[in-house]
């Protein structure tokens, strides 16, 4: 297998992983609704409530910026990234 | 000062973002001074509006790929600021804390799905359209599949999409430019055109970017400023976010204690247009999973697919870059989407909890007809309540609030000075601009770069390329006003289809672009036509009293939509011959950040 193959095989594994995580915190809990709010989560908040808020929306942020970080070390293993000059 | 612009980015909007805090110090001294409430709602608006021109003056260009991706040099944080402001529309600031008031639970999907599609931009397609070098997103559809008829049906969604949008934004601008100069709505559209279009003839998506960065300054302070002032105000806790867990409670116990008592349709009749009672609960799960779920998935994709969100990764130096500005595009989103629930919070229970002294439930007619700000608001067409049970005392369904009275008026109603108003109103325009400008250019720029230079006069010299751009401009900008005037759709409904549209056309055939080697021309001509006509015809469908299917309604009709688009493209593709190697081989280079783009760097 040629380096360009390992390297789109690696960023495959890590966009699955990526979707995976994305699926549970904008689909996944969702399906939960009902029970889950009846739990009382952070700051005191129901946590269905603090999800739809606050919860979710944060885990996007922090997952696009890992997605971001390991992407980038995968382009630098296999020699991909971009030079500085280009 | 030393060193060129870009260098200087920190320092610019740094005085930039002083200047405009010291404007807002100034207005309240002279508040203070007895300035009245209308000539600080003008001077708010004209002094910001005439700051954007400045900067969409400033920047004006005649290179091509200046004018298209800001000559790809924006650095990561202000690129994600510009793409916040880009995103966040006249909906986002001023319907949105409306929608989660009235709605609750079952309209914030669209919070879910507002921010969750930007995973998919980030790790499906932003940095490997980056990587292509394209100008604008059917420029990608164009060259990746080959062919006029595949460039010119992305132009067709593309135009589809983002001009069902880009009316709602000028109706936007057009309102508040109406309440904030005291002139009719149909004056006021062309005046918000007009400051639009200030922004963005003269340095297309250079232009733009700045004016963009300065816009989401002002919208980010005008949103955050009164929802921590009044949280305070309220003694609801100095950092409203993680403190407000006894008022949601509070909330959901006066519910409990009101109940929701469903009006008759005769009383109905008596309540003016537009305004809505609160009929359903704050924080308790009030809708079904699949409701829930297929309007956030279906504002997910749509998030992935929209043009004029993609185009704002073109402009960034690297694909590197283009990867972590995402990152910060939702970050800079998340500060105004996590307070849109809590000034919700904060407004409902201001008004409803009669152990406050700005609750006006329990009180009697005479007691809330004399509140001044009452009397504003209800004069301003935003707020109505009617004794249908004929006892004296406001009920809690005896209480009628438009969807933008919670923006703009809890700020009044929780007794903060007007220059706070003034404030918002600025707020609300720079919203409304920023995105109806990236809308504009988006369409304009897929019709002068996609249909008239890369079909139809390929010779054409850069000045006349960008001279058509500006026309284009001016032509599409007017067209939206005029739509805009007649007030067909509401602002939020408007935006919700926009979503579908896009996604119903675009979604599959940029993915499979990037991620499916196989896919080839034929089918992402069925995939991007099938889908939208699908789409169109789901919603008409269900406009004109068709049943629906599988609980898909039309705000979702993009799910529906979409998995066409998918079908098709995945069987046509497969019925018809693979692509040929030098396109195969297009697609391995644009899998890997190193190396030349696709297509040059002026093409």
């Amino acid at each position: 297998m040629s380096n360009q193959q390992k390297h789109w095989e690696k960023t495959r594994g890590l966009l699955f992983i990526t979707l995976a995580i994305w699926f549970v915190f904008s689909i996944g809990i969702f399906l939960f609704g009902a029970e889950m709010n009846k739990v009382t989560g952070p700051f005191g908040y129901p946590w269905t409530y603090w999800f739809t808020c606050q919860g979710s929306l944060g885990a996007f942020v922090i997952l696009i910026f890992w997605f971001a970080n390991r992407q980038e070390k995968i382009d630098e293993e296999f020699g991909f990234s971009e030079r500085e000059d280009e | 000062m030393k060193g060129n612009f870009i260098d200087n980015l920190p320092k610019v909007y740094g005085i930039y973002t002083g200047g405009f805090i010291g404007f807002i110090i100034i207005m309240a001294i002279a508040e203070q001074m007895g300035m009245t409430a209308k000539a600080i709602g003008i001077a708010f608006v004209a002094f910001t509006v005439f700051i954007y021109a400045l900067i969409g003056w400033l920047s004006r260009t005649a290179q091509a790929d200046a004018y298209y991706v800001a000559g790809r040099q924006v650095p990561t944080v202000f690129n994600g600021m510009a793409t916040a402001a880009d995103w966040m529309s006249g909906a986002s600031f001023v319907a949105m804390a409306g929608g989660i008031y009235f709605k609750g639970y079952g309209y914030m999907a669209l919070l879910v799905g507002w921010t969750g599609g930007y995973v998919l931009v980030a790790s499906l397609l932003a940095p490997y359209l980056r990587k292509f070098g394209c100008y604008t997103v059917p420029d990608f559809i164009g060259t990746r599949y080959g062919g006029n008829l595949a460039r010119f049906s992305a132009v067709v969604v593309l135009t589809v999409a983002s001009f069902t949008y880009v009316t709602a934004q000028i109706n936007a601008t057009g309102t508040i430019a109406s309440v904030a100069l005291d002139i009719p709505f149909q004056y006021a559209v062309y005046v918000g055109l007009i400051s639009i279009l200030l922004c963005s003839m003269l340095g297309g998506m250079r232009g733009v970017t700045w004016t963009q960065v300065a816009q989401y300054i002002v919208l980010i302070i005008a949103y955050l400023l009164p929802v921590f002032w009044i949280s305070n105000k309220m003694g609801a806790g100095f950092f409203p976010h993680f403190m407000l867990a006894d008022e949601v409670a509070r909330i959901g116990e006066l519910e409990q204690q009101f109940g929701f008592v469903k009006n008759a349709a005769a009383d109905l009749k008596s309540v003016p247009k537009g305004l809505a009672g609160i009929t359903k609960a704050h924080s308790a799960v009030n809708a079904t999973p699949w409701a829930f779920i297929s309007l956030a998935l279906a504002m997910m994709m749509g998030t992935a697919s929209l043009p004029h969100v993609m185009m704002r990764y073109f402009t960034t130096p690297s694909v590197k870059a283009a990867r972590k500005s995402v990152g910060w595009s939702l970050f800079f989103i998340f500060l105004l989407y996590s307070s849109a629930p809590m000034l919700a919070t904060l407004s409902k229970l201001s008004l409803i909890d009669p152990n406050l002294p700005t609750g006006i439930i329990g009180k009697t007619f005479a007691e809330v007809e004399a509140i001044d700000w009452y009397q504003n608001w209800n004069q301003a067409n935003l707020m109505f309540i009617s004794d249908f049970n004929g006892n004296g005392t406001l009920e809690l369904n005896e209480f009628f609030m438009g969807g933008k009275a919670v923006v703009l008026a809890t700020p009044e109603i929780a007794g903060l000075p007007y220059v706070i108003s003034g404030l918002v109103a600025a707020g609300g325009m720079a919203a409304a601009m920023s995105t109806a400008d990236g809308l504009i250019l988006a369409i304009a720029n897929a019709i002068s770069h996609d249909v008239y230079y890369k079909i139809i006069d390929p010779k054409a010299e850069t000045a006349k390329r960008l001279l058509v751009a500006r026309v284009l401009l001016v032509v599409i900008g007017f067209a939206g006003a005029t739509i805009a005037a007649m007030e067909i759709q509401g602002i939020l409904g408007s935006v919700i289809w926009a979503f579908d549209f896009a996604m119903s056309g675009l979604f599959f055939p940029l993915v499979l672009g990037v991620w499916w080697k196989r896919a080839n021309r034929q089918g992402a001509i069925a995939g991007m036509l099938g889908g939208l006509v699908a789409g169109a015809w789901y919603l008409v469908w269900v406009r004109t009293g068709g049943s629906g299917f599988l609980g898909i309604t039309q705000l979702t009709f993009g799910i529906f939509g979409s998995a066409v688009s998918l079908v098709l493209m995945v069987v046509v593709s497969l019925m018809t011959a693979e692509p040929d190697k030098a396109t195969q081989k297009m697609v391995d280079d644009v899998r890997v950040p190193s190396g030349k783009s696709i297509l040059g760097r002026s093409h």
